[in-house]
């Protein structure tokens, strides 16, 4: 069975967003806008969190682009009263959009604030329209939404391999943020697989999971070599 | 009521019921300023409802705000009526006769403003349903583990039992109405909630049983009601709220602030309808102290979760902790701290301080501060989110702030009408206290509760038991 991963080398990230950028066109993610974003309720699936250690002016900056964790465990899908997220057979924290309901229970019950709702209905006036994605559904107001893996791209990879009469192959799906990583910071793959790529990062001994200790046994490994501070600090 | 044919018990049933016919200034202003607040708070509904639940100020990381504090406050007030009342029908206590009726129309109405909260809150309210199970095509169920699904169930349990428990003894009473009303409209009205009451000797029976009954068995549904409230909270890994002590914490604030309002309401009931014969200072000097003593364990609870909070060390948990006392949220805190704890022990404490006035006054002070306490629960634990990037900020909108006294209004509208149309103290419990009180039944009764009209003979006594 594919259990799908990803894997962030956090020494080759150069935080230049460019994965941001790919994820909000690959996946129909609303602009709010500028007000709107002030308020904390900018969309993004994937964002990079800026870390400053030092005093001016040695000032080092640390990237860690956070996504939904696609947690084993996940906080998320016990609290939602309708089964709007639930675990699928692959190892995602899958949504149903048409299912949810807006309690945004879930949201308050993930350690990783990774979950964004969608306050009012998406508008995508003309020309944007046009270059929305087909394969993804604009999501309607009052609906929690997140990153999916791309999961769009995930049953693409999986038509094309049945087409052909074979098995998925490392390598035949590629996020959206994988994709356009110009520092190839990002694997992504089959955690199951131990000849994956990214089975091969989760094993590097630089690897960690963000917040491993609360055992959400999430599907995104990080690598690092270098020792971080307490997030919270 | 053909068993009750004396002169005296008459004379007690007018004199409650005249209260009733008498039109008052002040209820008629009560209830047009409640009236505009109805339609303040289903204006801004319906504005959210069109525009999308952004116009709130709830946002990332934030994601319950006013309506969510506003449920719980509503559900903790909802304790003031059944729990209280049915604890005191199962102690016998006497001197809940004035009292019961007004408790539990408190609890049914409060529910009721309390259950549409999380209604508000939704995303999308149009498929609210979604929750409840029901038989569909597509066999789809709600999730039976989340706290959400099985607060439904226990609100709609508390919903169904509160009300049954506010009707049945309320029947007798709907009778008298009905056998005073002119035909037409009013008596049929009361014909209908009197169900066919006779007062037969059978009908006394059964109805003794139903309450003896409904007493003891809503104990529990209203225990588990805040109980699963707190669960809300409690079952997340969110630091601030996953805390073993919430439960009880939960229950003994919605019972603290139960009983503050009662303690208001009654003061305005003693006043506004000329009630001083029936709510007598005793009563105020009973609740007062029970009163007190909710003062004194909810201060328990609070100093009990705080200090295992910060004896602790956990990272994220005293950062949340740190906020409270000494960052952002400490005027909030100690401002609760001060009205739920310093100012009813202060005041309460002493004799003086138990008397109509001083109840009032510091149980609306602990309706400000139990407000409070829903709110420390909620933002502070959301705005300090593990990850310290996502840290945030919430300041609700216009229309928060209109559903919310929008709210109050449609409570005080429901309260005045149930007023208005039916009597707010029950009339035959009154009097058969007051003939407990004569026959010497129960020892030590002041006779405060029996008219001293020269109508009522100390001989009189009888009737169903």
């Amino acid at each position: 069975m594919t259990r799908w991963g990803m894997a962030i080398d956090l020494d080759r990230c150069t935080g230049c967003e460019a994965c941001v950028v790919a994820c909000a066109a690959e996946n129909n993610i609303q602009t709010v806008g500028e007000e709107q974003a002030r308020e904390g309720r900018a969309m993004h699936w994937l964002r990079i969190e800026r870390y400053y250690e030092g005093e001016f002016p040695d000032v080092r900056t640390r990237f860690m682009p956070v996504l939904c964790q696609q947690c084993g465990a996940a906080p998320c899908e016990p609290v939602c009263p309708v089964y709007a997220t639930y675990h699928n057979p692959e190892g995602l924290n899958a949504m149903v959009y048409g299912r949810c309901i807006g309690t945004r229970f879930c949201a308050n019950n993930c350690p990783y604030t990774v979950r964004v709702f969608n306050w009012f209905d998406a508008e995508f006036p003309a020309p944007l329209d046009s270059q929305l994605n087909p394969d993804v559904s604009v999501r309607p107001g009052g609906v929690m939404e997140k990153c999916t893996f791309c999961v769009q791209r995930i049953q693409a990879g999986k038509d094309e391999a049945a087409q052909e009469d074979r098995e998925v192959a490392d390598g035949d799906v590629k996020t959206a943020c994988q994709q356009s990583c110009p520092t190839k910071a990002i694997a992504f793959g089959d955690l199951d697989d131990p000849d994956s790529e990214v089975s091969r990062w989760a094993e590097s001994p630089r690897a960690f999971s963000l917040l491993g200790d609360l055992d959400t046994r999430p599907g995104v490994v990080y690598l690092s070599g270098t020792e971080w501070r307490e997030p919270a600090e | 009521m053909t068993d009750r044919p004396q002169a005296s018990a008459r004379a007690l049933d007018g004199e409650l019921l005249g209260r009733l016919d008498r039109r008052r200034p002040g209820l008629l202003v009560g209830s047009l300023a409640s009236g505009v607040l109805v339609l303040v708070f289903f204006y801004c509904w319906g504005y959210q409802i069109a525009n999308g639940i952004g116009v709130t100020g709830i946002n990332r990381p934030v994601f319950w705000g006013f309506y969510i504090i506003n449920f719980v406050f509503w559900i903790g007030i909802s304790h003031a009526g059944t729990l209280i009342s049915a604890i005191l029908r199962v102690t016998k206590a006497e001197w809940r006769r004035p009292v019961t009726r007004s408790a539990e129309a408190i609890t049914l109405f409060a529910l009721a403003i309390g259950g549409l909260f999380p209604l508000i809150h939704l995303g999308r309210v149009a498929i609210f349903y979604y929750m409840i199970p029901y038989p569909n095509s597509r066999m789809l169920w709600p999730n039976f583990r989340s706290p959400l699904v099985w607060d439904i169930a226990a609100i709609t349990t508390y919903i169904i039992g509160s009300a049954l428990y506010l009707f049945l003894p309320l029947i007798p009473d709907a009778a008298v109405m009905r056998d005073r009303a002119a035909a037409g409209l009013k008596k049929r009205f009361y014909a209908v909630l009197a169900l066919g009451w006779r007062g037969t000797a059978q009908q006394w029976h059964s109805l003794e049983w139903g309450i003896r009954i409904l007493a003891v068995a809503i104990i529990p549904v209203a225990v588990s009601v805040h109980t699963i409230v707190s669960w809300d909270f409690a079952m997340t890994q969110t630091p601030g709220w996953k805390s073993t002590i919430f439960g009880p914490y939960f229950v003994v604030g919605a019972i603290f602030s139960g009983i503050a309002v009662l303690m208001i309401a009654m003061a305005l009931l003693r006043r506004g309808l000329a009630l001083e014969r029936f709510l007598t200072d005793r009563v105020f000097n009973n609740l007062g102290l029970l009163f007190v003593t909710m003062s004194l364990v909810w201060g328990y609870f609070t100093f009990a979760e705080h200090l295992t909070v910060w004896y602790s060390g956990d990272l994220f948990e005293k950062l949340v902790h740190h906020v409270l006392l000494h960052g952002d949220f400490a005027v909030p805190f100690w401002t609760m701290v001060v009205v739920n704890l310093v100012i009813p022990v202060a005041v309460l404490s002493f004799p003086r301080g138990r008397r109509p006035l001083p109840t009032a006054l510091v149980g609306c002070g602990v309706l400000v501060g139990m407000w409070l306490e829903r709110f420390l629960i909620v933002v502070p634990a959301l705005s300090t989110p593990r990850l310290a990037y996502s840290i945030g900020d919430y300041m609700p909108s216009w229309v928060e702030l209109g559903i919310m006294i929008g709210a109050v209004g449609v409570f005080a509208c429901l309260y005045f009408t149930f007023t208005q149309l039916l009597p707010i103290v029950s009339v035959w419990e009154m009097r058969e206290g007051w003939r407990h009180a004569v026959s010497g039944g129960e020892s030590g009764q002041p006779s405060e509760a029996a008219p001293t009209s020269a109508a009522a003979s100390p001989a009189a006594g009888g009737g169903a038991a």
